[in-house]
């Protein structure tokens, strides 16, 4: 114990000796460290939150195709879904998008019907009345609106057309209400020109969870226009555009990780004159090479954990309580509206145990082979160069 | 203190750092759990929500899971944004900021 500490003493003191260049390297481990992990906690705190919260979300989403793209949908269709067998419930659900030039924002409208009570995450109430609004935070602070005041848009027969705010959705939900305006149905249609008899598309609640893909099918046979959305294909989605989301922003960093092998490797195989003459000093003076490798196992290790600890605490900082700055800049894309990311911090220890083996082991590695090299030579032509 | 001595604390400093950081991350997860999951879920039930309000600048990125088939993110393998476009195409620069502010007045009164 106390000759391992004798040692590790004296890799301190030969790093102090190149302080610079030590200082330099923890400090390129840490940010690689730093960027990596950020966006892999990111992206998994992300995919974790879509999966159990859109475990509420319908059994089956239920389209209709009209030349290769989305149209709205008969209601006609609402009373054959319901003869299915398995089908509890059939929901039509209307909605549509808002390009509100004042803000440049885009709105996502939706439409409620019977103004169902005690949301807790909505300060004042849905709408119950035609000329009733309840907003998101985003479209609250775009349009610089609160509770009481009138939110004027301009409908599809290009008419202004007011609206009283009764309630804001709060910050917490900005993840599912940010950009979301919700009107009473009949105010929606109105404001949109919808046809009577048509609906955006249909939400389906199916008693067993285990025949939803069957009732997709039956929807399917009876209407070949249809195109019903399953309730896993929700959850697929997500697991697919956080991977990529991931994937993409990983390319990036890992620029920077080639960077840092760059630097690793460099510095690993090109032994400066200086510290070969220490192996040569280190040698003549009595140290076998066991001794000369420990001791670079050490400096290796000294500079490896430095930089993965501070790079991992600098990540869970960044993303979870400063809400990932510097990510957001990418991930925002051409968003006018985007939310703060007020993430719960669901976090994935394995995938932290990969990062420290993929980092540190390399490190220890590419520093402790070359010196071996240097360590099995003769001292007196090590010292010779 | 010897340097040896000075990098063992250092470490567990550090160390003590990140487990202090794990232990509050879990403690937000119970608090989640407890109070804003639930609520959440309340949320996307009774609103029928499918997708997250995260990005709003087309169709497809606001509601991916509800997106035409030729889409990114659908069944196409493929189909996922390699669009060239977007990596030549930057977004457009943040407009003027007009405001128009238009007040009911009340009943009664003329302007």
């Amino acid at each position: 114990m106390m000759r391992q500490l004798k040692i590790l003493d004296f890799a301190i003191a030969s790093l102090r000796r190149r302080k610079g260049k030590s200082l330099s390297i923890v400090v390129v481990f840490a940010f690689t460290v730093a960027a990596l992990s950020s966006v892999l906690l990111l992206t998994h705190a992300l995919r974790r939150e879509a999966t159990q919260l859109l475990a509420g979300a319908p059994d089956l989403v239920v389209q209709r195709v009209v030349a290769g793209r989305h149209d709205l949908i008969p209601m006609d269709y609402q009373t054959d879904i319901e003869k299915i067998p398995g089908v509890r419930r059939v929901t039509p659900r209307l909605w549509g998008y808002y390009y509100d030039s004042l803000t440049g924002a885009n709105f996502t409208l939706l439409g409620v019907s019977g103004a169902p009570d005690g949301l807790t995450m909505l300060a004042g109430r849905l709408p119950a009345g035609p000329n009733e609004c309840a907003i998101g935070s985003g479209v609250a602070e775009a349009r610089a609106i609160t509770t009481e005041d009138e939110l004027y848009l301009i409908s599809q027969d290009n008419l202004g057309v007011g609206f009283t705010v009764v309630g804001v959705f709060s910050a917490n939900s900005t993840l599912l209400t940010h950009d979301l305006i919700i009107l009473e149905k009949q105010a929606l249609q109105k404001f949109f020109a919808f046809p009577p008899d048509r609906t955006t598309d249909l939400a389906v609640e199916v008693y067993n969870p285990q025949e939803v893909d069957m009732v997709a099918q039956k929807i399917k046979r009876i209407h070949p226009d249809a195109r019903p959305i399953t309730h896993g294909e929700i959850v697929r989605t997500y697991d697919a555009v956080f991977n990529w989301r991931s994937g993409m922003l990983l390319s990036i960093f890992s620029v920077a990780l080639v960077a840092f092998c760059i630097l690793a490797w460099d510095k690993a195989t090109g032994l400066s004159a200086e510290e070969r003459r220490e192996i040569g000093i280190l040698k003549a003076l009595g140290w076998d090479t066991g001794d000369v490798l420990l001791l670079k196992f050490w400096e290796g290790t000294v500079i490896a954990l430095t930089a993965f600890l501070l790079g991992i605490t600098a990540a869970l900082l960044h993303v979870f309580w400063l809400g990932a700055p510097l990510l957001v800049m990418v991930v925002k894309g051409w968003s006018v509206l985007f939310p703060q990311f007020q993430l719960v911090p669901y976090i994935d220890l394995q995938q932290l145990f990969i990062l420290a083996f993929m980092t540190i082991v390399p490190y220890l590695v590419s520093t402790v082979v070359p010196c071996w090299r240097a360590a099995v030579t003769d001292p007196d032509s090590v010292m010779r160069g | 203190m010897s340097g040896g001595r000075w990098f063992l604390l250092q470490s567990g400093l550090l160390l003590a750092l990140l487990v202090l950081l794990l232990l509050l991350c879990s403690q937000r997860v119970d608090h989640a759990k407890d109070k804003l999951l639930p609520a959440r879920l309340q949320l996307v039930r009774t609103l029928h929500l499918t997708d997250f309000a995260l990005w709003s600048e087309a169709r497809y990125t606001r509601h991916p899971s509800q997106a035409d088939w030729f889409a990114p993110f659908q069944d196409f393998p493929s189909s996922f944004e390699h669009f060239p476009a977007g990596s030549l195409m930057g977004p457009l620069p943040a407009r003027p900021a007009t405001r128009i502010e238009i007040h009911r007045q009340p009943s009664g009164t003329t302007p």
